[in-house]
C-alpha cells in the first residue's frame, strides 16, 4: 500500500480541489498531443490535429480532457486505494483502447507542466514531489492490469 | 527527432526572454532536482549543503544554464559544440546520462513556472526537442 505523508495528502486535496478541471483537463491533454505528437494515434477520429491551432481549439479534444481529469478525480478521493479504483480503468485502457501504457507518463508530465504554470511559485519543490509521486501512482495502477 | 529549423528558431525565441532569468532558473531547476529526485544527491556528496537555495546549488545551478546557454548558441551542430562538455561528464563526473532527462525536465517545470505565458505548447516542444539534443550530444562521448 501507498505511504502518504500529511503533507502530501494536504497537497494533492490542496491542489484538486482549487483546480478547474474544464480548464485543466482541455489544457493538459491538448499540450500533449502537441509535445508527444504519436499520442495522436489514439484520437484518429478527433478531426483536426494538424497543428497547435487546431488541437487546442478541437472541441474532441477539450470534451476529452475533461473526461480524463474527471477520471483523475476518483484517485484523489480514493488515495489510499488507487490501484482498486483504477482495475477497471486499466483493463479498459488495455483491452478496448489498446493504449500503450508508456503514454501515460507522457500526459502525467503535461499535467505537471499545466499545474506548474498555474502555481507559478507555489508550485515548490516539495509540491512537485508530492504531485509527481500521486501521478505516479495513477500512471502505475492504470498499466497494472496490462498482461 | 531531430532540431527542425522551427523548432531552433522557437528555442532562440524562448531563449531571449528567459536567458536573463538564466541564473534563478538554474538554481530552481538544481534544487528541484534533488529534492524530487533525492537519487541525483549521490552526485554532491561532496557539497557542505545541498538545501534548496544554498550557495553551492545555486553555484552549480548558474553553470548548468552556462551549458545550456552554450548549447543554444552551437544549436546547429550540439554534438561539435558539447564536446568538451560530454568528455568532462563521460570521463570526470560519470553522470549516468538517464538523469540529463531528469534535469531536463525539472528545467521545463521551472521554465513554466516562471514564464506561464510564453511556455505554450509549441514552445514545450522545440525546448523539450533541444534539451534532449543537448543531452544527447553531452552523451556522445560516454562510450
Amino acid at each position: 500500500m501507498v505511504e502518504w505523508t500529511d503533507f502530501e495528502r494536504a497537497t494533492i486535496q490542496d491542489i484538486f480541489g482549487k483546480m478547474d478541471y474544464e480548464v485543466v483537463g482541455p489544457a493538459a491533454l491538448s499540450r500533449c498531443l502537441v509535445v508527444y505528437p504519436w499520442t495522436q494515434r489514439y484520437f484518429g477520429g478527433f478531426g483536426n490535429l494538424y497543428n497547435a491551432a487546431a488541437i487546442a481549439s478541437n472541441p474532441m479534444v477539450a470534451a476529452h480532457g475533461k473526461v480524463v481529469l474527471r477520471g483523475l478525480d476518483r484517485a484523489v478521493r480514493n488515495m489510499d486505494d488507487i490501484k482498486g479504483t483504477y482495475a477497471e480503468l486499466s483493463v479498459l485502457h488495455s483491452e478496448k483502447l489498446h493504449v500503450d501504457p508508456d503514454n501515460f507518463k507522457l500526459l502525467a508530465d503535461c499535467l505537471t507542466i499545466v499545474v506548474a504554470a498555474q502555481l507559478g511559485k507555489d508550485f515548490t519543490g516539495d509540491v512537485q514531489a508530492a504531485f509527481q509521486k500521486f501521478l505516479a501512482v495513477v500512471v502505475s495502477s492504470l498499466g497494472r492490469q496490462y498482461h | 527527432m531531430s532540431l527542425t529549423d522551427k523548432d531552433k528558431a522557437a528555442v532562440k525565441a524562448l531563449w531571449a526572454k528567459i536567458s536573463k532569468s538564466a541564473d534563478a532558473i538554474g538554481a530552481d531547476a538544481l534544487s528541484r532536482m534533488l529534492s524530487v529526485y533525492p537519487q541525483t544527491k549521490t552526485y554532491f556528496s561532496h557539497w557542505p549543503d545541498l538545501s534548496p537555495g544554498s550557495a553551492p546549488v545555486k553555484a552549480h545551478g548558474k553553470k548548468v544554464m552556462g551549458g545550456v546557454a552554450l548549447a543554444v548558441s552551437k544549436i546547429d551542430d550540439l554534438t561539435n559544440g558539447l564536446l568538451e562538455l560530454s568528455e568532462r561528464h563521460a570521463f570526470q563526473m560519470r553522470v549516468d546520462p538517464a538523469n540529463f532527462k531528469i534535469l531536463s525536465h525539472c528545467i521545463l517545470v521551472v521554465v513554466a513556472t516562471m514564464f506561464p505565458k510564453d511556455f505554450t505548447p509549441e514552445a514545450h516542444v522545440a525546448l523539450d526537442k533541444f534539451l534532449s539534443a543537448a543531452a544527447l550530444a553531452l552523451s556522445e562521448r560516454y562510450r
